[in-house]
């Protein structure tokens, strides 16, 4: 019997496709998914909307360099918060990074160390940790012993919150520097420890100072540890053992103040720590696309 | 023959314990050290809250869980309505943030163009760089007028014979916190999702759709799959729920009272600690606040240590997947 023709060997195939109902039903969650997606992204225009509207007005050369006025009075800017939150974050960075990255090194290059999961799941807690409740720890930590709250125990508490991040990072970071470096340097007779220091860290860094500016970004905005650590100034102070000013805690108190003038100044506030965390995050994404993200 | 045997060993003596062995050895130890300054930093955490809450555990032991009491004046602490409010705003936000954030992730995984799948992955990225006091701000003075204007009263008219649903349109208060964190969890259980979800194996895709499935049952197929791991991511994006704090604590309310509805005001774990932290005088008060944080630490590691484990169980240790956050 002749092989019937092309046509016809498909003709049952087209004519048992879906039914008219599981056709439905694939469309509707098709669409349902499509919406939820539109729905996840509704949230971030809006509050973008919310900040432009509300703080772009008040974004003038004075908010950024003048000191706030006496209470009460319109006026002033928040060039002391400003200032605070860069000193905090620098302490918080100079705390951070160093241990952040010889533990990362560790995990990396020892992970066959059985202490070396302990660290990594310790790590990995340490990230989960609220921050509310590491502002409590420095506070019994420094504040206490100190006997005031201090710009010290407002950077040990960020320096805190940043330390998993750059832990996990440099470790995923370092473990990408590929093997025949390693196998390089040690062929040259390389101890490892120079191996290390001068192939592989090297090699990884670009990448760990990736992870540094996405941990320092997300440590710019945080609000709840410095409340009582850090505690706010409202005249430009920079000492280390002094309470000092930051830009997440001035719009916290602007934002709750009767003052319709301090309101506007925390919307202002708001947009400024949120362009300096998601420029700075949308940079660093954009510019590392092929660099593993912690 | 000599000379040989000579360079032989020569060359040999690197390999067995060469320049370097000593310093390798102080090299291992001094990383070790550092690793555990990680590991001391969390025992360090522990021991601190332990240690402010003393006066605290020893004058209200198991109670200071189970009474309603926050009365500083007569030294009387219960933390009840905090458990109560940071487990119903947690779950209220759970609830919303569940079946949108899944949605978004089975499009950005399954079914968006490339370009389009890139920008919205984006977009949901930066919505977790948003810091929390900002959400705040959106949630008091955007959020509030909406809910308490619009939301809230038609919420009464129409559901106003729940329990859930009874009472006056504040704006600020349980529902106006669940919504803030649905919208801050949201991110974590899209990625996480979205990663768990590309991580299905092709095969799995191909065979469905031979088999003569459409595309909604090819999804119900790789989301079987990646179910333990979008469990776990899930579970993730509660704990981050339940230790918030500035956000929550501006737009809660902030009041000790237990109430069914959810458009009452309440009061966290976190959001107390931050209200009264700074403005406690009292020993006891002050313990009685840290104390609080060892809770919040306590049902915290709970939470992420049973929302790690199952992510990697799920992913067998996969690069990536369990150190997102």
């Amino acid at each position: 019997m002749a092989p019937l023709p092309l046509t016809d060997r498909l003709a049952p195939l087209a004519a048992g496709g879906p039914t008219f109902a599981r056709r439905l039903r694939n469309g509707a969650v098709l669409a349902a998914c499509t919406v939820a997606a539109m729905l996840a992204v509704l949230p971030l225009t809006l509050i973008v909307w919310q900040l432009v509207e509300r703080g772009l007005p008040g974004l003038r050369p004075s908010f950024f360099l003048n000191l706030p006025a006496p209470v009460g009075e319109p006026g002033g800017g928040m060039a002391n918060a400003i200032v605070g939150t860069m000193i905090l974050l620098a302490l918080g960075t100079a705390l951070a990074l160093p241990v952040g990255v010889a533990a990362g090194l560790y995990l990396s290059e020892y992970r066959h160390d059985r202490f070396a999961d302990m660290v990594r799941y310790m790590a990995d807690i340490l990230s989960g940790v609220p921050s509310i409740v590491v502002g409590v720890a420095a506070y019994g930590l420094i504040v206490v012993p100190m006997g005031r709250f201090s710009a010290l125990a407002g950077g040990v508490a960020l320096g805190l919150l940043m330390l998993p991040t750059i832990v996990r990072a440099t470790e995923e970071i370092v473990r990408m520097v590929p093997g025949s470096y390693r196998e390089a340097a040690l062929a040259l007779g390389a101890p490892r420890w120079i191996m290390i220091m001068r192939v592989v860290l090297p090699a990884a860094a670009p990448g760990i100072a990736t992870a540094a500016m996405l941990a320092l970004a997300r440590a710019a905005g945080e609000t709840a540890p410095l409340l009582f650590t850090a505690l706010g100034n409202r005249f430009g102070s920079a000492a280390l053992d002094r309470p000092i000013a930051a830009l997440p805690l001035m719009i916290y108190d602007y934002a709750r103040a009767p003052y319709a003038d301090w309101n506007r100044q925390a919307w202002t506030g708001a947009l400024v720590l949120l362009m300096l965390v998601t420029v700075v995050s949308a940079l660093v994404r954009l510019a590392t696309r092929r660099i593993p993200r912690p | 023959m000599t000379s040989e045997s000579v360079a032989i060993r020569a060359t040999s003596r690197p390999l067995r314990r060469g320049r370097g062995w000593f310093s390798d050895r102080m090299w291992h130890g001094l990383l070790a050290a550092f690793g555990t300054v990680v590991f001391s930093v969390v025992a360090l955490i522990v021991y601190e809250t332990a240690r402010g809450a003393a006066p605290s555990l020893r004058a209200f032991s198991w109670n200071f869980l189970t009474t309603t009491a926050w009365d500083p004046v007569a030294e009387k602490f219960g933390a009840l309505p905090y458990v109560y409010g940071t487990l119903v705003s947690s779950g209220l936000a759970l609830l919303l943030a569940l079946p949108c954030g899944i949605g978004a992730a089975v499009y950005l995984a399954e079914i968006a163009p490339r370009r389009v799948g890139e920008v919205v992955t984006f977009m949901v990225e930066l919505l977790a760089s948003v810091p929390s006091i900002v959400y705040g701000m959106w949630g008091v003075f955007s959020l509030a007028p909406w809910l308490r204007v619009t939301i809230e009263p038609w919420l009464i008219g129409h559901l106003g014979f729940l329990p859930l649903f009874s009472g006056f349109p504040f704006g600020l208060g349980m529902l106006n916190a669940g919504v803030v964190l649905a919208i801050m969890i949201l991110p974590t259980i899209v990625s996480l999702s979205r990663e768990m979800l590309l991580a299905a194996p092709t095969a799995l895709r191909e065979a469905a759709l031979a088999l003569g499935a459409t595309r909604a049952e090819t999804l119900g197929v790789t989301l079987e799959w990646s179910r333990p791991g979008i469990i776990g991511a899930v579970i993730l994006a509660l704990g981050r729920a339940l230790g918030e704090t500035m956000a929550v604590t501006m737009v809660i309310g902030n009041t000790n009272h237990i109430s069914a509805s959810l458009l009452a005001p309440g009061a966290t774990l976190a959001s107390v600690i931050a209200n009264e932290f700074s403005e406690a005088t009292s020993r006891l008060h002050l313990a009685s606040l840290i104390e609080i944080a060892l809770v919040l630490f306590v049902i915290t590691l709970l939470v992420n240590a049973i929302a790690r484990l199952i992510i990697y169980w799920s992913t067998g240790g996969r690069r990536g997947a369990a150190t997102a956050h």
